[in-house]
Formats: C-alpha cells, structure tokens, sequence
C-alpha cells in the first residue's frame, strides 16, 4: 500500500476508536446531570459550571487521539 | 499532506509559520498574536490602574467583576482566604491570557492579513494556543508551581517521601505510579488545551472549505465555547493540583500527632 493510504486509514481509525469512551462517558456526565437538574431545579447554576468543566476533562481522552490523527495527517 | 490542486488548498500546519528571522531568532505568527495579547492586557492593567475611581466606570466596573468573581472562587475551592491570596495571581492570570489569546482569534478580518512566503501565503496571526510551545510553556509553569508548592508544605523529604515509599511492596509500586502521574499531568494539561484550539482552528478551516456560508456558524459558536471552557479548565485545574498539593493528608496529621 501506498503511504498516503496507510495515512488515511490510521488517521480514521485513530480518530474513530478515539471518540468511542468519550462519547459515552460525555453521555454519562450530561445524563447524571440533566437527572440531578430535574429532581433539584434550584442548584442547576451550580451544576451547569461543574458538568461543563466535568465535561472538558472526560473530553481530553478524545482530544489525544484527535492529536495523533493530526500529527499523522499533517505532521 | 501535498496540495493536489492549485484552487483546493487547505493551509494546515502544526508547527506555526516562521514569518522572518531576528538575528538567528525565528518569529512565528502565534508569537506575534501573544506578544499582541500580552500587550493588551498590559496596556488595559495601566489604564485601568491610573483611572481608579471610587464610582467606577464601564471597564473598571467589568474588571472589578470579574476579578471579585474569581478571587471568590479561588477562595472556594482552595478553602482559605490566606491561601487563595497567594495562588490567585497565578489562576487569574493563566485564565485571563489564556481566554483573550482564544477569544480574540474570533475577531473577524485577522485571518486575511497574510505576508508573501515562499510557499504561498503566510497567515500573520495565528491563534497562540494552537502551539504546542506557548501551550507546553504555560502547562510547565503551572506543573512546576505545583512542585514547589509540595515542597514547601511537606517539606523535601516528605515530598521524596511521596514517591519512594519503603514500607510495604504495595506502597512502593503505588509511589512510582505516583512519579508516572506527575508525568502525565505535563503531558494531559497541554494536550488538552492544544488539542481542543488547534482542532477547532482545523475544523472551521475544513467547513469553510467546504461550504463557505452558513454553515461554518454553529462550529463558531462551538470554537468559542470551547475557548471559554478551555480557558477556565486549564487554570481550574493547576488550581486544583496546587489545592491537593497543598493539603496535609490525614496519615500525615496521625503520625504528627503520634509523634
């Protein structure tokens, strides 16, 4: 196989398999939260900043591979 | 990855352009926009500090906001006023470079300054999180900081103590993974925020491309969401590090008072 195909491959693989926790840990965060919003309507501005942040940081394992997909396309 | 055609071209590059050279010293676009950025953020500090007022004006009023909101939230995470003092300067400040170096590349008009380079079209500015150097710099600050915050508050042989635990086999294996830890905080803390700036620079250069109206508006809302999360998470974080770095462990507190 050529290199350039070799590249595009990795890079869908890297990035797609990459994106597989996150999406479902993101999932997780969003859900829990949306569930403690609706049994305590009061604290949501208290929890809105905290899934957000809760959020970035599941998202990094995601971004690592988007990193590596990067590196491979255009590095 | 090479050009195919003339007319479809995307300028994607990790490493930022080198625009010319002082002497034998580089100058890249992100360089410029951050020495842009530090400058502007030193010139509002001066006006801002020779225009004090005891009934405040727009921008003294904003800056008071902000800076009220995030010593308070300094003071309730770290949990003492005493503490928050000292390792607010450094919160405040990452948070707010970080935030005007990611906020201001929404500025529309920037992207089409460009100098005439050999290979094309140079972009004078580029968005400073969007190098890994700017990005490894800040995240060594902060990692660093956190350091010698253990140090001080446990001292050095404790600190050592930390990571070469002889007491038991378990203990041992578990101080070395605490060396890997502190190892891959470098390493998460920088991934985190170029990844998610630099993706974001790709993905609406990639959507501009590909359909130039409309479209592209809602990953501009996302790309500036993320800079505002980003931003926040990165100074959130070395906060939190110091905060832990900071507390004395309750083992710690038994054996002093056992002693």
């Amino acid at each position: 196989m050529e290199t350039e195909a070799v590249k595009a491959i990795a890079a869908g693989l890297a990035i797609g398999l990459g994106a597989i926790g996150p999406a479902i840990g993101e999932g997780i965060i969003a859900s829990k939260a949306m569930e403690a919003i609706g049994r305590n309507p009061e604290v949501s501005s208290k929890i809105t900043p905290l899934m957000f942040v809760t959020m970035a940081i599941t998202e990094s394992t995601g971004i690592y591979a988007l990193v590596i997909t990067l590196i491979i396309l255009f590095g | 990855m090479p050009a195919t055609n003339k007319y479809m071209e995307l300028n994607i590059s990790i490493a930022p352009d080198i625009l010319f050279y002082i002497r034998s010293f580089p100058v890249t676009n992100s360089l410029i926009w951050s020495l842009a950025i530090s400058g502007f953020l030193i010139a509002i500090t001066f006006v801002i500090r020779f225009s004090l007022k005891t009934v405040p004006g727009k921008l003294q009023n904003i800056t008071e906001i902000i800076i009220e909101e995030s010593f308070s939230f300094v003071r309730s995470v770290i949990g003492s006023e005493e503490k928050a003092k000292k390792v607010f300067p450094l919160f405040c400040t990452l948070f707010l470079f970080i935030l005007t170096a990611n906020v201001f590349t929404f500025i529309p008009g920037q992207a089409a300054l460009s100098l005439r380079g050999g290979n094309g079209p140079l972009p004078v500015f580029r968005a400073a999180m969007a190098d890994y150097g700017m990005v490894l710099v800040l995240t060594m600050i902060s990692v660093l900081t956190v350091q010698i915050v253990a140090i001080a508050v446990h001292g050095p042989f404790g600190y050592l103590g930390k990571f070469f635990n002889f007491q038991s086999p378990l203990k041992f294996f578990l101080g070395l993974m605490d060396i890997v830890g502190e190892l891959a905080k470098v390493l998460s803390l920088s991934f985190r925020l170029f990844g998610n700036i630099f993706a974001g620079e790709v993905l609406g250069m990639v959507m501009l491309f590909l359909i130039p109206f409309i479209v592209p508006l809602p990953f501009m809302f996302l790309g500036v969401l993320t800079a505002v999360v980003q931003a926040f998470v990165f100074a959130t974080l070395t906060l939190v590090f110091i905060t832990l770095a900071s507390e004395i462990e309750e083992d710690e507190l038994v054996e002093q008072a056992s002693m």
